[in-house]
């Protein structure tokens, strides 16, 4: 007999997906962006659907399958349900899919003036009104946040689903990552207005740690007291158009609905 | 697939794979004539000039980073240097530098990703880099490893790789300390060795025969291979023409979009011609101010010299290299060149006194561009006297490039029929390498792609 050539894979690996909706790729390209891990990925997951890194694209069913980007067009109406019928474990990657993204201010806009504004002729374009999370379509077994996911939260996610167990991502704010990063906070000591206090961890408290106010890229954290933290912005210099501009960006859906809570 | 000559026919590939984004490619061929290319971009759209409406002059280089996850730097540096221009701010100094130091970690990350994860399966046969492992596994290990030293810069200076958060108006939200430098210069220098192996690499790969007819479009700045900042220049594909440079703010005088039914990208002219970004165009405007080693890295790799360069042995000036097949020589070229050159800024740095330069709104239009991996990013941003976006206009790299690339489609495919290929997997296996060559980020485009080649022609306005 002769030798492999190859290292010796599991002779049934659970197989993977990578699905794209609205969205910059920027999430599916963190996986790219594990570089000591991805060989070894592969050897652990089959990478079954992923057409940004291969050619070879087979079709489902598919143990887990990351989906990136928001519910956007008529077709993506259609193909998540496909998404969702072809995997045993859904999970989304990223504020598009789990909140619709940037691209969903269109929702408190038009979208005819939407259309306009880009293009010529927008009766040449399909779209939908609203940009909406996978969630809103179809059962969804997990949520990773952030725009864009964090590397190794990523990785905890598929590791987590390869061993059957729940991925340790905790749903404290960015307020408790900040303070075990040992940063000096930029509200208390600065003034720099700062969404930290009511956004989901996941980042590692970046934008604190290089000096300025975080701007909710993961969107609400679990549990939020958001008008205690109004005063202080306003104390800080911003006014409620300012306030609403802040909080209304990559997670737009997500900080609108806790908005519209209002004081718990 | 019918092999009577005198039946029209419709090639189609519905989802290109190994491309940022989603493209199909259509190609109609008649009487074993090619009469339509077509890249039809499907990619949602995102409604970015909309959006961006109404915002603080603040907000640009942060919301529009999010229109491509693989050139953020390149949306955040274009959008400053526009806002700056709007606001009569001008950067320059160890600011600009250190700009050009994060820039320089996109280049290295982003241009490694394409040669190695995307483009070169194409030239060895493989599906995908998982599969290229296994026969070249210390190649891929390099390129991850090369790939990893980009983002570790970006990172360092931005906290991530993808959407970095220090960048703002001005300059940075904070600078690093040279000790903070000190371990990047060090996985830098490993780095060079890869990238100069890298060139080696490529250079090793089967280059088909092909010329590329367009107008070449670059920035260019005086005494250095433009990549943060820089006029407009083309390289006319009539080589009787002299190369020529136009002001930015008349960038949309000169590259003019239209909109066209089968894409949500629109197409774009310059001055009515065909034109192309990218490494081939920057190589034909800037290669003569490469280091000296980043043109011994390109002979070496059998690339000409660039044509405003005086030849080696004094004849005279190169040549413009127009196959872009060999844009990944040219890209390899320019990853080692900025390794080089994030070390030279690295080796000569001085922490800046402030972080950022203020950037106060006022009313006004502003334009910047900066050279994003892919080619040349234009944005242009109109401001009231609150300093809110009155208007918007994002001119991405693939949107241009998007006439050449349908032109490279219809010529190769013309060419491998006339040369009696008619096996439609071969033809589409041709029409998928000629795209990538362009290395087209479809996000980008969507304000932008899926490759259909088909046989008939069931949907008269392309897919949908």
């Amino acid at each position: 007999m002769s030798a492999p050539t190859a290292p010796s894979r599991p002779p049934s690996r659970p197989r993977l997906g990578v699905f794209k909706f609205a969205s910059c790729d920027g999430c599916q390209l963190t996986l790219l962006d594990c570089e000591d891990e991805l060989l070894g990925l592969a050897d652990e997951w089959d990478i079954a659907h992923f057409p940004e890194a291969s050619s070879a694209v087979a079709s489902g069913p598919y143990d887990l399958s990351l989906v990136e980007g928001s519910v956007s067009t008529p077709e993506h109406l259609q193909r998540v349900r496909q998404v969702r019928a072809a995997s045993r474990y859904l999970v989304t990657i990223g504020a598009c899919a789990t909140a619709g993204g940037v691209q969903a201010l269109r929702n408190y806009a038009g979208i005819e003036e939407y259309l306009a504004t880009v293009y010529a002729r927008p009766d040449y374009i399909q779209s939908l009104a609203t940009s909406t999370p996978i969630a809103a379509h179809v059962p969804v077994d997990f949520e990773l946040r952030g725009c864009p996911i964090d590397r190794g939260q990523l990785l905890e996610v598929i590791t987590a689903f390869l061993a059957g167990r729940k991925p340790a991502i905790p749903n404290h704010s960015v307020c408790f990552s900040c303070k075990r990063r040992g940063n000096v906070c930029v509200t208390v000591a600065h003034g720099v207005p700062c969404l930290g206090p009511v956004t989901h961890a996941g980042c590692g408290a970046l934008c604190p740690t290089y000096g300025r106010g975080c701007y909710g890229c993961f969107g609400p954290a679990d549990t939020t007291n958001l008008p205690a933290l109004v005063p202080l912005m306003h104390r800080d210099g911003m006014d409620d158009a300012d306030i609403a501009r802040y909080l209304h960006t990559f997670n737009v859906t997500a900080f609108t609905a806790v908005e519209e809570e209002g004081p718990g | 697939m019918s092999q009577s000559p005198d039946t029209s026919r419709i090639l189609s590939v519905p989802a290109l794979t190994r491309v940022e984004g989603e493209t199909a490619l259509r190609l109609r061929i008649h009487d074993r004539t090619v009469t339509e290319a077509r890249l039809s971009i499907y990619e949602a759209p995102r409604f970015f000039e909309a959006l961006l409406r109404g915002r603080a002059h603040t907000e640009p280089p942060d919301l529009t980073s999010r229109i491509c996850g693989i050139c953020p730097v390149a949306y955040q540096l274009s959008a400053c240097r526009a806002v700056e221009d709007a606001c009569g701010v001008d950067v320059d100094g160890r600011l600009a530098r250190l700009r050009r130091l994060l820039y320089c970690g996109e280049w290295i990350e982003s241009q490694t990703l394409h040669i190695y994860l995307l483009h070169a399966p194409d030239f060895l046969g493989h599906d995908d880099v998982i599969g290229m492992s296994r026969s070249e596994p210390a190649h891929v290990r390099r390129g991850l490893r090369l790939k990893q030293t980009g983002n570790a810069v970006v990172e360092l200076l931005g906290g991530r790789a993808v959407h970095p958060v220090s960048v703002r108006l001005g300059g940075f939200h904070r600078t690093p300390t040279r000790t903070e430098l000190r371990p990047l210069a060090e996985r830098l220098r490993v780095a060079l060795d890869d990238a100069w192996d890298t060139v080696q690499w490529v250079a090793g790969f089967d280059f088909p025969d092909a010329e590329c007819e367009a107008d070449l479009l670059a920035l260019a700045e005086p005494g250095t291979y433009a990549i943060e900042s820089g006029a407009p220049t083309v390289v006319p594909y009539d080589a009787t023409h002299p190369a020529w440079s136009f002001p930015l703010r008349t960038f949309c005088d000169h590259v003019t979009e239209t909109q066209v039914p089968h894409s949500t990208a629109l197409h774009s002219r310059l001055d009515g011609r065909r034109h192309l970004t990218g490494s081939l165009a920057r190589y034909a405007v800037s290669g003569h101010l490469l280091s000296p080693t980043a043109l011994e890295a390109a002979a070496a790799a059998g690339l000409d010299d660039p044509p405003l360069r005086q030849g080696r042995d004094g004849t005279g000036p190169g040549t413009v290299c127009r196959n872009p097949f060999r844009s990944i020589l040219v890209r390899a070229v320019e990853v080692f060149y900025a390794v080089e050159e994030a070390l030279r800024i690295i080796t000569e740095y001085e922490r800046p006194a402030s972080p950022y330069v203020p950037v106060p709104a006022r009313s006004g239009v502003g334009h910047g561009a900066t050279e994003a991996p892919r080619g040349l990013l234009y944005h242009r941003y109109a401001f009231d006297g609150e300093g809110r976006v009155t208007d918007a206009r994002i001119i991405p790299p693939t949107a241009q490039n998007q006439g050449a690339i349908e032109e490279d489609l219809r010529r190769s495919v013309q060419a491998a029929l006339d040369s009696g290929q008619d096996s439609e997997a071969e033809l589409t296996r041709l029409c998928e390498r000629v795209i990538r060559n362009h290395d087209p980020c479809i996000s980008c485009s969507a304000h932008f792609l899926d490759l259909n080649l088909e046989t008939a022609c069931p949907h008269p306005t392309g897919p949908v």
